[in-house]
């Protein structure tokens, strides 16, 4: 017993300080916020905690300075609300399509599913630059919900768990004299839901942390996303490491209140695709 | 008759998985053929386009900043892979210990790195990994008496803040990843090794290893994939495309600054295919090795 009590202390004391470490950075990005972007520029990012130097003053410039950021912040927030809504339907539309029936090339096209999850996205950067441009979709949202609106990751989970549910819903609802749409909209979707949850904020999450793609879309700093913002504020030159810190703080905030209000979903989501099917 | 149509339970699984079929040519296919054919010819962006064999290929093969954005990529997809396999299921293994003390706490504040964006991270680290003597890292340092470094500036301490960097965002995810495959393996396998007198150390290799298998398998194949494929993490630590003496410079970094910096479009999608072709063999050479492609019992 003695031996279970050591035993758990070591290993308590041992995830305490690789969890500190973890933390550190988040330490150090909170403290910086209220510290002037100069002390950073002279000091660099660190841990020294000194009242005297603190001050409100990076985040009453957040609020009430003349700067995009709440521009660049409720894009980000409505590019992910459209991204997350329209994937989601679109995905779990098809999973439904795949997991529902049985039809000719079904195999060939799950395999195409699957190709899509092993090819790096990056090589296809250039040809889709090249065709964004072509068809005059340039700096537009539309450029960035499209290509990943029939997300094969998402495609890929919702199938795995539309296999746990029995297929006599389907047959009940043929028989009640519904159509193949009707079932899925009114049978289906509602039984998807918890499954809706922890896709939601797996793509909620990409979405809002995306950079490279939309980056090289769009061209308008009102258009921008707060990644690529936030990017934009880092210049060789610049002086705008108030801006650029306390936004980063601010940033993460949003998502942090996520994560602690469903947490469940998000770890859910996070390793769905490694469950084998 | 339209409606009949398509309301026939012969269509609709077809107008179910229409929006995938035409994502998959537009935006997959057609630009994968796209990349392809491109990487045969020399092209810009709005120019014609002219066929010239294999000549981008050829010319890569000599390139010698090209070879080094390869090996700066398959050292950090190495020494990721390094650090990201046995340290997260290590931890997934004793955190899912019962007996352990703040279990879910650990879970989250591990899990936390993953939230942020790559442009917050990497901004948080390159200034943690400043050059002046109160940077973190440095002061850090300083109490063990060490000069302050310039770590963005060399090869070695370069890889180190990389390094530093993935294991810093990843090591929560796949931990979480490893105890979801934990949760697979049916308790009496370890009262059944008990009762046969074996050793922690023992069932550790004997069960819970070849059972985490196919979640290993999946975290090897999405690291290598990462791993070769990352840019972003190092264009924010050296704040752009350019580090000295290309010390961070990705392969994707190469097809970034040929495609679009340089807007050597041919060129670049050279870079893209061959990016492929080693994710590929890299991968399936892996999973053939595992056994992955052998008839599932």
């Amino acid at each position: 017993m003695n031996k279970n009590i050591a035993l758990k202390i070591v290993l308590f004391i041992f995830f305490a300080i690789v969890g500190f470490l973890i933390l550190v950075p988040f330490y150090a990005i909170t403290i910086a916020s209220f510290k002037p972007g100069a002390d950073l520029i002279r000091n660099g990012l660190n841990l020294n905690f000194d009242l005297s130097a603190m001050s409100f003053n990076n985040f009453v410039f957040l609020f009430t300075g003349d700067h995009a950021y709440f521009t660049w912040f409720f894009n980000s927030v409505l590019l992910t609300i459209v991204q997350v809504t329209l994937t989601l339907f679109v995905s779990a539309t098809v999973a439904y399509g795949f997991s529902a029936y049985e039809f000719k090339g079904k195999n060939l096209l799950f395999i195409c599913v699957l190709l899509i999850m092993m090819v790096p996205f990056e090589i296809l950067l250039l040809p889709l630059y090249t065709l964004t441009n072509n068809i005059g979709l340039m700096n537009s949202y539309s450029a960035i919900v499209l290509p990943g609106i029939a997300s094969a990751a998402t495609i890929f989970f919702f199938r795995q768990y539309l296999r746990g549910i029995p297929k006599e819903i389907i047959s009940a609802g043929r028989v009640d004299g519904a159509s193949e749409y009707g079932i899925y909209l009114k049978l289906i979707l509602p039984v998807m839901k918890p499954s809706f949850a922890a896709m939601a904020i797996l793509n909620g999450m990409n979405s809002w942390n995306n950079f490279l793609w939309p980056f090289m879309v769009l061209s308008s700093g009102s258009k921008f996303t707060l990644p690529i913002g936030l990017k934009t504020l880092l210049t060789p030159y610049g002086n705008n490491y108030d801006l650029l810190i306390v936004g980063s703080f601010f940033s993460i905030v949003p998502i942090f209140i996520l994560f602690i209000a469903f947490q469940k979903y998000f770890i859910d989501g996070m390793t769905a695709g490694a469950v084998k099917g | 008759m339209l409606k009949k149509f398509l309301y026939s339970q012969k269509v609709a699984p077809y107008v179910f998985v229409l929006p995938f079929i035409l994502v998959f040519i537009i935006f997959w296919l057609y630009p994968l053929g796209n990349s392809f054919s491109m990487s045969f010819q020399k092209t810009t962006l709005g120019q014609g386009a002219q066929w010239i064999g294999t000549d981008n290929y050829t010319k890569l093969m000599g390139d010698g900043v090209f070879l080094k954005a390869v090996t700066n990529s398959v050292i950090y997809m190495v020494m990721t892979l390094a650090i990201l396999i046995p340290f997260p299921m290590l931890f997934a293994v004793l955190i899912n210990n019962k007996f352990m003390w703040g279990r879910e706490f650990f879970k989250s504040t591990f899990f936390f790195p993953a939230l942020t964006s790559v442009v917050v991270a990497g901004t948080i680290f390159r200034l943690m990994f400043g050059e002046m003597e109160g940077s973190l890292i440095n002061s850090f340092l300083g109490l063990f008496g060490m000069e302050p470094m310039k770590f963005l500036k060399g090869q070695f301490t370069g890889y180190i803040a990389l390094i530093a960097l993935a294991t810093w965002r990843w090591t929560g995810v796949n931990m979480l990843y490893f105890l979801s495959g934990l949760q697979n393996i049916p308790e009496d396998y370890y009262e059944a090794a008990s009762i046969d007198g074996a050793s922690p150390f023992q069932k550790f290799t004997r069960i819970t290893m070849p059972l985490l298998k196919p979640t290993t398998i999946y975290v090897l194949t999405i690291s290598i994939y990462a791993g070769l494929a990352m840019f972003i993490e190092s264009m924010m630590l050296w704040n752009g495309n350019n580090s000295p003496k290309n010390i961070g410079l990705t392969i994707v970094g190469y097809l970034y600054r040929q495609g679009i910096e340089k807007n050597n479009l041919g060129y670049a999608a050279a870079v893209g295919i061959v990016l492929l072709a080693i994710t590929m063999v890299i991968n399936l050479t892996q999973l053939a090795f595992s056994g992955m492609f052998k008839k599932e019992d």
